[in-house]
């Protein structure tokens, strides 16, 4: 009768996504669908739905709403409950969209980001349900929660 | 040296890092009977010496990481995470934001954070790299063990609860 609670995983490409599949584990009893930038990523998912969005990592403003555009239509499509990305700005529309419909999101700071909160994560402090930083002394500075580290 | 090693270099797959390419190339042209590839991403420099792709599929490029002697790629987590999973030993070089290689210098600390575990190696110019591929194949670094593929239980927990307050309630 209910279906499986959904969640869209997503992360831009490179570290965010090594970082994103390192939480696999926490997204059991989740019809998980996954977001990132290169088809063959998919081959790191069995099984799993998996939509990519333009590359937009270099901020040229034409991707980033092109990436929106995207973001918005798998909303629509998947309507999830709940959002979890670990980066990066890109990433940001969704828990834009994710407000609008209602569903909880959760930023992951990357832990490359050693000394201070990414630009796009102090952004989503504001957007997100819970954003959260992988270093104690960035999360302290930003005064949101420390949960550990992907590593 | 006499062994034939496996270098297998990448600058990630988002932003060029010619600097990085080019020392490993250059390197290949110096000591020829190895085997090296790199993988070059968006970079205008293209290796004369070393075998490249601009970007490879995922699977293939664990591949490579798994069956190298040398893990040499700029401080990105992707690379720092993969190689740490391979038990890998890795020589690192630092993307600059003065010289146009990252949009901040976060490579920097995340170098600092890193440069102490066991079987990582960072250095911060194209000659030490050089330099230093040449010392790590001769007498690698010692490394951690292979560490699991998925995060700390700590966040692990943390992000299976913040999901359990997600579920709709019917």
């Amino acid at each position: 009768m209910n279906r499986e609670p959904r969640l869209i995983a997503a992360a831009s490409g490179g570290g965010h996504w090594i970082e994103l599949l390192r939480l696999k584990r926490a997204f059991e009893g989740w019809d998980v669908v996954y977001v990132s930038m290169f088809e063959n990523y998919v081959s790191a998912i069995p099984g799993a739905r998996y939509y990519t969005v333009p590359d937009a990592s270099r901020f040229d403003k034409l991707a980033f709403f092109k990436v929106a555009l995207k973001a918005f239509r798998i909303m629509l499509k998947e309507r999830p409950d709940a959002i979890v990305t670990t980066g990066s700005a890109p990433m940001l529309w969704f828990l834009i969209f994710g407000r609008l419909i209602g569903a909880k999101t959760l930023w992951i700071d990357s832990i490359a980001q050693a000394e201070k909160m990414s630009s796009s994560g102090r952004i989503a402090k504001k957007l997100a349900t819970v954003a959260v930083a992988q270093w104690p002394e960035v999360a302290r500075d930003e005064d949101i929660e420390y949960w550990g580290a992907v590593l | 040296m006499g062994c034939r090693a496996v270098i297998f270099a990448s600058v990630g797959s988002m932003l060029p890092f010619d600097r990085l390419v080019k020392a490993v190339d250059e390197w290949a042209r110096d000591n020829p009977g190895h085997g090296v590839f790199i993988q070059i991403g968006e970079g205008a420099y293209e290796p004369h010496y070393a075998s490249y792709a601009r970007i490879m599929p995922m699977a293939d490029y664990r591949e490579g990481l798994r069956l190298c002697d040398l893990f040499v790629a700029h401080v990105g987590m992707g690379a720092i995470l993969q190689g740490l999973e391979e038990s890998k030993q890795m020589l690192l070089m630092p993307r600059q934001q003065k010289l146009g290689e990252h949009t901040t210098d976060h490579q920097l600390h995340t170098a600092a954070r890193f440069g102490h575990r066991p079987g990582i190696k960072i250095v911060d110019d194209a000659d030490a790299l050089k330099l230093e591929i040449g010392r790590l194949i001769t007498a690698p670094l010692v490394t951690g063990d292979r560490i699991s593929d998925q995060s700390s239980p700590e966040l692990i927990a943390h992000v299976a609860r913040f999901l359990d307050s997600a579920r709709p309630r019917h």
